[in-house]
């Protein structure tokens, strides 16, 4: 089927236009971090650096800390990265088993398992806000990453859930009845049958997980603002925007939080798509 | 025990630990919302606050009710979340049908289309803070370079500008613009999933009968898209009336982008007044209740025709 002149030309006018509108703005941000904050400023418009100007001092004095004439950027990843591995580890174990039954398993209480876990997914996080701000200054845990660590569990368990059921689900049963009928107990079962079949949507889970906490910018602000020491990446980023710091140390931060989220999601692009769309295929 | 108690067993025991953590950190937390909603609360009562002794209340409610500021920030999240999801599922649907027929280079193309959506948020906010800057950035110097501008546009903090005697919300289209730019990839991928599962030969068959690419568009492929694009239409209404991260990262909450959200953080942080936070919150909910409940009763009524 070949479309007309005019269609091919529309076709490829879209095509175009948003390739341009998507990653126009992400290389301009890239290519900013790599040039003095002088010359942005006296040459806005002069979009492509000659390789003599090219600065990555930015980069630098982004992650010294803020005693050696830096702006802490390290400590702010190893923050993130604390938050976005212990969230990725304790909400996979939970969703592991949590999913095994909402697929495989009868048991009393399903509907109304599921059905709690599913309308967590669209309550509106500033709503929680209010009171787990107020329920975490009771108990003291705000100012502290164990408490956010808590609500990212939270918060990525039923999207975890959900996507690794659709996984289950997709799964021949014949292979776990195998098992059984040579007397697997359950937890055998789930270690050496199914999640060495399960593993590339695991991975994939994991990986969501991973993004949402690292990307998390509401509860951090909420819960860690006060403790310097304990910002997050993307919080660390927003602070210093508030303070004049020069645009090119921020994109430079932008540019090191976006590298590994836009890594790990190519690597695993087909996973991650197809368990994000699977609801819109049926 | 049989087999059967046994699975119930083993399911329950699966799913307490998921279960465990929502209840903790989302079902009480809710349910409090909804008390301190009716309470006379503020920040400094939290140490010594405890069930017996709150002051009940129907003023946070009423007092939202009787707000400008309330009704203010309202329809200005009914208008950023009803253009944000028309526009985004609108881009959506042109981009995935101009990407349907195979060429070479699609899955490239593809995954470039989706770099707004997988960027961190802070990212995306601080490179368009960048682009928007009055002094330094891009699209102003464009403006004022080439476009004629008379002096940058102060995109981020312009609750209203005339253009051509008509007075626009700029800031508030800018947010618009930016969670379109952000949530259009996902709209796309979920239509691109659809059309993949639209058989062929329909479409053969109406073109040999003569159909234009109109009317294939309208009678063959709309019908096919119309339960995903309700979906999504839904989905993308829910995301963007609760947003917050996006919104507070560019602007704040100046230049006339009070949402909701916002107002909940401001009630919450700044005037420290906890039962008027949990009030706009709870309204929130309330309304979003409502649309979900719209959506399954029109999506159940399309079943049965």
């Amino acid at each position: 089927m070949r479309g007309s002149l005019g269609g091919r030309i529309l076709r490829w006018a879209v095509i175009v236009i948003a390739v341009a509108l998507s990653i126009g703005p992400v290389l301009y941000g890239v290519v900013l971090s790599v040039r003095p904050f002088s010359s942005i400023v006296n040459a806005p418009l002069d979009l492509f650096p000659s390789f003599a100007e090219m600065d990555f001092s930015s980069f630098a004095t982004a992650f010294r800390d803020e005693n050696d004439g830096g702006f802490g950027l390290g400590r702010f990843i190893r923050n993130s990265l604390f938050l976005a591995t212990g969230a990725v580890v304790i909400s996979l174990l939970a969703s592991i088993l949590g999913a095994y039954a909402a697929a495989r398993l009868r048991y009393t209480g399903r509907g109304v398992a599921n059905a709690i876990i599913m309308s967590v997914y669209l309550l509106p996080g500033i709503v929680l806000a209010v009171p787990l701000f107020v329920g975490l200054s009771r108990v003291g845990l705000t100012g502290n990453l164990i408490g956010l660590l808590i609500i990212y569990v939270a918060l990525t368990v039923p999207v975890a859930i959900y996507m690794i059921r659709n996984y289950f689900l997709s799964m021949p049963e014949s292979v776990e009845e195998a098992a059984r009928i040579d007397g697997c107990s359950l937890p055998v079962l789930l270690w050496r049958v199914v999640l060495p079949i399960a593993a590339p949507g695991v991975a994939a889970t994991a990986i969501y997980i991973f993004m949402i906490a690292w990307n998390e910018y509401l509860y951090a602000l909420l819960f860690l603002v006060q403790k310097r020491d304990l910002w997050t990446a993307p919080l660390g980023i927003a602070q210093l925007t508030e303070i004049s710091v020069p645009v090119t140390v921020l994109l430079a931060g932008s540019v090191v939080v976006t590298v590994p989220v836009v890594v790990l999601f190519f690597i695993f692009q087909r996973f991650l798509i197809s368990g994000l769309t699977v609801g819109a295929e049926k | 025990m049989t087999r059967a108690q046994r699975e119930s067993a083993n399911g329950i025991l699966l799913t307490a630990p998921s279960l465990a953590v929502i209840l903790v950190i989302v079902i009480v937390p809710f349910l409090a919302v909804i008390i301190f909603a009716f309470a006379d609360l503020r920040l400094i009562d939290i140490p010594h606050m405890t069930l017996g002794n709150i002051d009940w209340t129907f003023d946070n409610m009423r007092r939202a009710r009787e707000s400008d500021q309330f009704w203010g920030a309202l329809s200005t999240t009914v208008a950023y979340a009803t253009l944000t999801t028309i526009g985004s599922i609108g881009a959506g649907v042109i981009v995935a049908l101009a990407m349907r027929r195979p060429f070479r280079g699609r899955g490239l193309i593809r995954a470039l289309l989706l770099v707004p959506y997988v960027l961190p948020v802070i990212a995306a906010a601080t490179i368009w803070r960048t682009m928007l800057n009055t002094q330094y950035g891009v699209i102003n110097a464009i403006g004022v370079e080439y476009l004629g501008w008379d002096g940058p546009i102060g995109f981020l903090n312009t609750t209203s500008r005339d253009v051509l005697g008509v007075p626009v919300p700029l800031t508030l289209l800018t947010v618009v613009a930016f969670e379109i730019w952000k949530s259009a990839p996902l709209a796309f991928l979920f239509i691109t999933a659809r059309l993949q599962s639209v058989p062929g030969d329909i479409e053969e068959a109406a073109a040999l009968d003569g159909a234009t690419g109109r009317q294939k568009f309208t009678q063959i492929l709309l019908p096919q898209l119309r339960s995903v694009i309700l979906l999504l239409s839904l989905l993308r209404f829910i995301w963007s009336f609760q947003n917050f991260n996006d919104i507070y990262l560019l602007t704040g909450g100046a230049g006339g982008t009070q949402v909701m959200a916002i107002k909940v953080y401001t009630e919450l942080i700044t005037r420290a007044n906890i039962g008027s936070a949990a009030s706009y919150g709870l309204l929130m909910s309330l309304i979003l209740a409502v649309l979900l409940v719209i959506y399954f009763v029109v999506s159940k009524r399309r079943e049965e025709l």
